[in-house]
């Protein structure tokens, strides 16, 4: 058992009576959470709208995009996109989907507000930091968005920003001046936000747990923060670094990313001694990771949603959590897999190789212990749900055309085409957006004492799961015929036979996109005017479910701490309660329980 | 609505599979000595995916199928083999076989990578710049002459930087918008780029290898087949990106001698 009695005191802080304190600059981790699922919100349709301008454009190159003119200052002349605009518009989507919202939303923003909460803590042991971290995160996303207002408009490098192009300024092209320095001012922010946010989901898991929550008891979700706030840690110490040297390139007169003999527009550039590899190998120490980073809070929180809804607990806790710890540290050791063709040394590539065939083995033990799970469940089919075996779905599909990717000889074909692009969409994106909605749908009742829409909730899950296949699905077909990522059209007759595909794709993603309305309008509805929710809707077992009130209180737990004496997930039994007994519950639920 | 899940799970598990099983969009036709282990590999890559992307499925829906909507009175069940049981089958089942074909695709990478070219290949060198691709061929003389890159210039046509007042290896080489090569020849391909990091990518050819700058790259391939085919940079270099191209044209050697010859003379 862990005293954490000591500890726990150093999270205090009175309720706030302002209104700054209480909504702006809380300290609550609640509020905090609630501010960071706002910012992946409105992040989430800024970068789905700029998703939409592109596949409008891919689908029909020369249709005029009524308004496209007031988004740019020279990005689209009559409303008609400029290549340069479109890769503007893909690199911005990109960057603020992965950061923003696939970063902020599963880890930070749930992270924060449950963490605390099912650890059985009053607060987060640093709570100036957890607000710091939070308006560090929103800075960084104003930085990012000032780029589209300042000179000649936001990288269009990529999300990767590849250097030397990165590097060499504005010559390099459009948004290649103050457009790439706003980008990496905005990364760098944010690998503070999230520097500053790791610290404290580390030490709260492991300083601030309740009397009987030892690190077994820990919920599913709760390890999955904890093991992604270990990545956040290392990772994002590497991309920080790597931001501020080529901020530094540009506006320092280094050369850390520009190789001598540069020539652009016949003029020789003034750099020497820069290594173009040096960047790729910084940004996917960083990159691969930060897809775990990405996805590994999804599993935590589906297996978490499913166990409520299986009413039984996994095959087996402690093997999921081995195999998330295993995805964790195998992420560092695959990062050279994007790099296969890079020109990279080509032992190098294999060496790359196997890791990336290594980390099936705990990928796939996490999908078969979900599976294994299912059987003999008595599961129910709530919005939650849905989502949570929609994830299961999307993360086999992604993951197994990783397959392909992970050995150099097929990447050959597939690097830098579609097939990428369905890939990372499918694993890292829509089975990750499938692990928020499945948190939201479960944790709003929480959250703001309200149920959610279930019909709408359905709805929702309809569109969204058949949408994702019909977008993501062919782009695998597109890479396998060879048509390349990164281009805004196909010209002259490149790929021509391919845009019927890309014309369904679109409309797909515009049917997809707009049934994600549906899911804005019961967010907002379901606050002001949905049932009442009481204080466990669910009949689930964790510390959040424990709480006073529905919200939780400021302390989160009143006046006393609660005390743990179960694992986390004890359903399926008899008791007085039903088929499960509370962590916090002294009545003990099975024969092998230690209460 | 559990039933109906699982039967749209089925079903986007089948529609998906029948483009992939019918080739409806496939790699196209491969044109060289080397791509016959890649496209093996591929298609062995693909029925392992293919398994197990349906098995996964297909058991993913089958179980939501049977154990939702339970009877009031049902208990719930284990599964029979436990955790060890789904441990043991993804190390076994999953593992071995992904690390297998991880083995056996070593030797189509090996094949293209770790093979020294032949001594009687025929060198061309390929710059890379935003955004068109230049191709030199040494002449008679079988030597490239130096380049200078403060005499690179597009307005004066000179895109590699040759001086050929003063070096005399350079002064018979033939600099070319779009390149030839003679069928059943190895071609040794000598990879530079000027500016940013671009990429050589010709399917037929399945030869895939960025351009990265500050770094003389090379690789080496034997096209099979006469015809036209498009080489198209894969790696983000800007904004004409989309539209950095140039044709690859295998022309049989009397064609290709008389090609060289034509360029030559416009040098």
């Amino acid at each position: 058992m862990h005293d954490t009695s000591a500890h726990a005191h150093a999270a205090q802080h009175s309720a706030p009576t302002s209104f700054i304190r209480k909504h702006v600059f809380s300290l609550d981790h609640k509020v905090i959470g609630k501010q960071y699922y706002g910012l992946a919100l409105v992040a989430v349709f800024v970068g789905m709208v700029l998703s939409w301008l592109m596949r409008i454009h891919l689908g029909w190159t020369n249709f005029a995009i009524p308004g496209l003119h007031l988004l740019t200052k020279n990005g689209a002349p009559g409303d008609m996109m400029t290549p340069e605009f479109y890769l503007q518009l893909m690199t911005m989507h990109a960057t603020i989907m992965v950061f923003f919202v696939l970063t902020t939303a599963p880890f930070a923003a749930f992270g924060n507000y449950f963490l605390p909460i099912q650890v059985g803590a009053e607060d987060m042991p640093f709570p100036h930091f957890n607000m710091m971290s939070f308006w560090v995160t929103f800075t960084a996303f104003l930085v990012l968005m000032a780029s589209f207002f300042v000179g000649d408009g936001p990288t269009l490098g990529g999300w990767t920003q590849y250097a030397p192009l990165s590097a060499v300024g504005q010559v390099g092209g459009p948004g290649e001046g103050s457009g790439v320095v706003l980008w990496a001012l905005a990364i760098a922010i944010f690998c503070v936000g999230q520097l500053l946010g790791s610290l404290n989901f580390i030490t709260t898991t492991l300083d601030m747990r309740t009397r009987g929550m030892s690190l077994w008891r820990l919920p599913l979700s709760a390890w999955s923060w904890f093991i992604t706030s270990c990545m956040g840690l290392t990772a994002f110490a590497v991309l920080m670094p790597a931001c501020i040297l080529l901020i530094l390139d540009h506006v320092a007169g280094t050369s850390f990313f520009v190789p001598a003999n540069t020539v652009i527009n016949d003029q020789l550039q003034p750099h020497s001694g820069g290594s173009t590899l040096l960047w790729q190998h910084l940004f996917w120490f960083f990159g691969h990771p930060e897809v775990y980073i990405a996805i590994v809070p999804g599993m935590g929180i589906v297996s978490h949603v499913l166990i409520t809804n299986m009413r039984k607990p996994m095959l087996s806790h402690r093997v999921l959590i081995y195999a998330m710890g295993a995805l964790a540290v195998l992420s560092y050791m695959v990062y050279g897999h994007h790099m296969f063709v890079s020109g990279m040394n080509p032992i190098s590539s294999l060496a790359f190789s196997f890791p990336t065939l290594i980390i099936t083995i705990p990928a796939t033990i996490v999908v078969l212990i979900w599976l294994g799970s299912l059987y003999g469940a008595k599961l129910r089919i709530n919005s939650a749900s849905l989502f949570a075996l929609g994830f299961i779905s999307m993360f086999i599909s992604g993951g197994i055309s990783g397959f392909f990717l992970a050995q150099p000889s097929t990447d050959i074909m597939l690097h830098a085409t579609y097939f990428v692009v369905g890939h990372f969409h499918l694993v890292m994106g829509v089975a990750a957006m499938f692990g928020i909605f499945a948190g939201t749908y479960f944790w709003f009742p929480k959250m703001y004492g309200r149920m959610m829409d279930e019909k709408l909730g359905k709805i929702h899950f309809w569109f969204s799961f058949v949408g994702a296949y019909a977008i993501f699905m062919p782009f695998h077909y597109l890479g396998l015929a060879g048509n390349v990522r990164r281009y805004q059209a196909f010209a002259p007759e490149y790929m021509q036979h391919l845009i019927p595909l890309h014309k369904f794709i679109t409309i797909a993603a515009l049917v997809t996109g707009a049934a994600q309305l549906v899911f804005l309008y019961n967010l907002f509805i379901s606050r002001f005017k949905g049932e009442p929710a009481p204080d466990n809707p669910w009949q689930a077992t964790s510390l959040e479910w424990s709480t006073p009130t529905t919200p939780p209180p400021h302390n989160n737990f009143g006046d006393k701490l609660p005390v743990v004496y179960h694992d986390p997930y004890q359903y399926g039994v008899e008791s007085s309660t039903g088929d499960y007994v509370m962590q916090t519950s002294p009545e003990k639920a099975s024969a092998d329980d230690e209460a | 609505m559990a039933k109906l899940f699982a039967i749209t799970i089925f079903v986007i598990a089948i529609v998906s599979a029948i483009p992939i099983l019918r080739h409806t969009w496939w790699m196209p036709e491969d044109i060289s000595t080397h791509g016959a282990p890649i496209d093996e590999q591929m298609s062995e890559t693909m029925a392992e995916a293919g398994i197990s992307f349906l098995a996964s499925q297909l058991i993913l829906g089958f179980f939501i199928w049977k154990f939702s909507n339970p009877r009031p009175g049902d208990k719930i069940k284990s599964f029979p083999g436990g955790a060890k049981a789904m441990v043991w089958a993804a190390i076994l089942l999953v593992g071995t076989e992904v690390l297998a074909l991880g083995v056996f695709g070593v030797k189509a990478w090996a094949n293209v990578y770790f093979t020294p070219p032949s001594p009687n290949s025929m060198p061309v060198q390929v710059q890379a710049g935003q955004f068109a691709f230049y191709f030199r061929y040494p002449g008679a003389d079988g030597k490239f002459g130096p380049t200078h890159v403060d005499m690179i210039s597009e307005a004066n046509q000179n895109f590699y930087g040759i001086d050929i007042d003063h070096d005399s290896d350079s002064k018979d080489d033939i600099v070319t918008a779009e390149m030839a090569v003679p069928v059943n020849h190895q071609i040794h391909l000598l990879m530079h780029s000027k500016d940013v990091g671009h990429s050589f990518f010709v399917p037929e050819l399945r030869i895939h290898q960025d351009f990265v700058p500050g770094m003389d790259l090379s690789v080496h391939f034997t096209a099979t087949k006469v015809g036209r085919y498009e080489i198209v940079c894969t790696q983000l270099c800007g904004l004409g990106h989309y539209n950095m191209k140039a044709y690859l044209s295998v022309l049989s050697q009397e064609d290709f001698d008389a090609w060289l010859k034509k360029e030559a003379a416009l040098q």
